[in-house]
């Protein structure tokens, strides 16, 4: 199928989800690429491992009893993400520990609770892998303004996660409320996974926070930069995916995740000054040591 | 600025960690043009002591006094440098951004540096002779730049005390030697620098008054005072008298 043909079927009004899905699927890769330059940096990558599956018993619930996904997403998520905060204050245990304690109890929880409820064979796929379909046009505006809510809160305090990133101890001494900053971190992940398990699916969704982050550190030593462009990636990834798995059949998120995986790979290899082949080019040409001390520096 | 030339007063300090008391009564003053080294054995409680300092933990009794005021994070004139290792240097940021990092605290929340606050940034690289290096990712630089880069995030605050911690090690000593020079010269310059180091040899040699820390302060003195007084050493280090270090004393 041709580009052409995508956008045709994009304002075909027989196929109305199709719009609605690709929204959502934008706006969740535009969001989780932001948030997700924090999760790459502090090498959180496991704690939006464990809120992304944290969020499914409260899904589970929601979906038993006819409830907001969101809502019930929400909750659980920030739950598990208020109780691996409290349980990693004992010096005993490590964080990822805990978290792996409580993410795997919350998933079994979601798997526990989603069996009781009659169907549930198809819901659970659907939960676990994403779908395009069945979103209802109230969740486009619950996405657009959660998203925008949580890009609003990083940017407001981007300032005090920038110095909680570089050295926790030192900002404790500035008086930077690191504890509390951490759970907003948290809870600002915790949201960006739930607007976005609808369309990407549950497994998924750590993809759409780690990967586009991860290239676009790949590319640049400016966070600024790499806040721009890690949604630039998980957007553009976002879109070409949706078109290949419209035009094969193919599960929308797992192919948007492919397509993520394949930009990474690409920059891996190709990025102009961190590349494997930009590396192996130097070591070809190394600079003449002239120019190496002029470069080195005071 | 009061008259007062004790910058940094530590009054009869006991911290407990864990039920367990880890510093017992230490009395400490600093002044301001002061360079003051802080040595003493692996759990001496040096890393403890700082940290009541910064008042990050609060002592089960005595008090920390900063310019006469009680200290408390974020209020009080500290400047906190920490060791090297405890700074995430692959994270994306210029040199000038992580100085300007200092500022976070005084700042508050939802207010961006302005001007005023990009002055200091640039005054305080000027200081550490870092100002080439501003628009540098942090992960491109050598160690001592490294420690220079945490100096100059400290001294954006224009604190009256400055807290080092174990800035030397693994510098070379040509490095070291160009730091204890700039040390030296913040002193002159009206703070009150206080500093952990297992170099006691370079110690002796850059500091004025060398305090010897084991759970308590065990002596402070110059340090032609303190490598005449080998006792002190033995009680602080609990080595015997023929041990390399007292012979390393001698030698200074």
């Amino acid at each position: 199928m041709s580009p052409l043909d995508f956008v045709t079927d994009l304002f075909n009004p027989d196929l109305s989800f199709l719009p609605k899905a690709l929204a959502v699927a934008l706006m969740s890769s535009v969001v989780c690429g932001v948030v997700g330059t924090f999760v790459v940096l502090r090498g959180m990558a496991f704690i939006g491992d464990a809120v992304a599956h944290a969020v499914f018993p409260g899904l589970a619930i929601a979906f038993a009893v006819s409830g907001n996904l969101i809502l019930g997403g929400t909750i659980a998520g920030i739950v598990t993400a208020v109780l691996i905060a409290v349980f990693s204050q004992n010096r005993r245990l490590k964080e990822d520990s805990v978290i792996g304690v409580f993410f795997v109890g919350a998933f079994a929880l979601g798997i526990v609770i989603i069996s009781q409820t009659p169907g549930y064979a198809g819901s659970l796929q659907q939960f676990l892998f994403g779908s395009i379909t069945g979103i209802p046009d109230s969740d486009l505006y619950v996405v657009a303004g959660t998203g925008l809510l949580i890009l609003g809160v990083l940017f407001a305090l981007n300032k005090e996660f920038v110095a909680i990133s570089l050295d926790r101890e030192s900002a404790r001494a500035m008086g930077v409320r690191v504890f509390w900053l951490d759970l907003v971190l948290y809870v600002l992940v915790t949201l960006a996974v739930v607007i976005s398990v609808q369309t990407i699916g549950n497994v998924l969704v750590l993809a759409l926070l780690v990967t586009p982050a991860a290239t676009a550190r790949l590319l640049t030593d400016r966070l600024g930069v790499m806040m721009a462009l890690a949604p630039a990636i998980g957007g553009s990834s976002a879109l070409i995916g949706l078109y290949l798995s419209w035009s094969w059949d193919l599960p929308t998120g797992g192919t948007i995740v492919l397509v993520l995986t394949v930009l990474f790979l690409l920059t891996w290899f190709l990025a102009p000054r961190q590349g494997l082949l930009a590396t192996a080019r130097r070591r070809a040409h190394p600079p003449r040591v002239a120019d190496r001390a002029v470069r080195v520096g005071a | 600025m009061t008259h007062d030339p004790t910058a940094l007063s530590v009054d009869g300090v006991s911290v407990d960690l864990g039920g367990r008391r880890v510093l017992d009564g230490a009395d400490l003053a600093v002044l301001r043009g002061e360079l003051v080294g802080l040595i003493g054995p692996n759990g001496a409680g040096k890393t403890t002591l700082l940290r009541t300092i910064l008042g990050l933990i609060a002592p089960a009794a005595g008090r920390v006094l900063i310019d006469g005021q009680p200290s408390r994070p974020g209020r009080t004139s500290t400047g906190y440098v920490p060791q090297r290792h405890e700074f995430a240097w692959e994270f994306p940021i210029s040199v000038a951004g992580a100085v300007a990092s200092g500022l976070t605290g005084r700042l508050g929340m939802l207010r961006r540096p302005g001007p005023a606050a990009w002055n200091a940034v640039a005054e305080a690289l000027d200081r550490v002779r870092m100002s080439e290096l501003a628009d540098r990712p942090v992960g491109e630089l050598s160690g001592g730049q490294r420690q220079r880069v945490l100096m100059a995030r400290a001294l954006v605050l224009r604190p009256s005390v400055l807290l080092l911690d174990e800035p030397f090690t693994g510098l070379d000593m040509p490095t070291q030697d160009l730091l204890s020079e700039l040390f030296t010269d913040l002193a002159r310059e009206g703070h009150a620098v206080l500093m952990t180091t297992h170099d006691i040899p370079s110690a002796l040699y850059t500091c004025d008054r060398i305090a010897l820390l084991n759970r308590s302060v065990i002596a402070t003195g110059t340090p032609a005072q303190l490598a005449a007084d080998p006792d002190v050493w033995m009680t602080a280090f609990d080595v015997a008298s023929d041990s390399a270090l007292l012979r390393t004393l001698k030698a200074v």
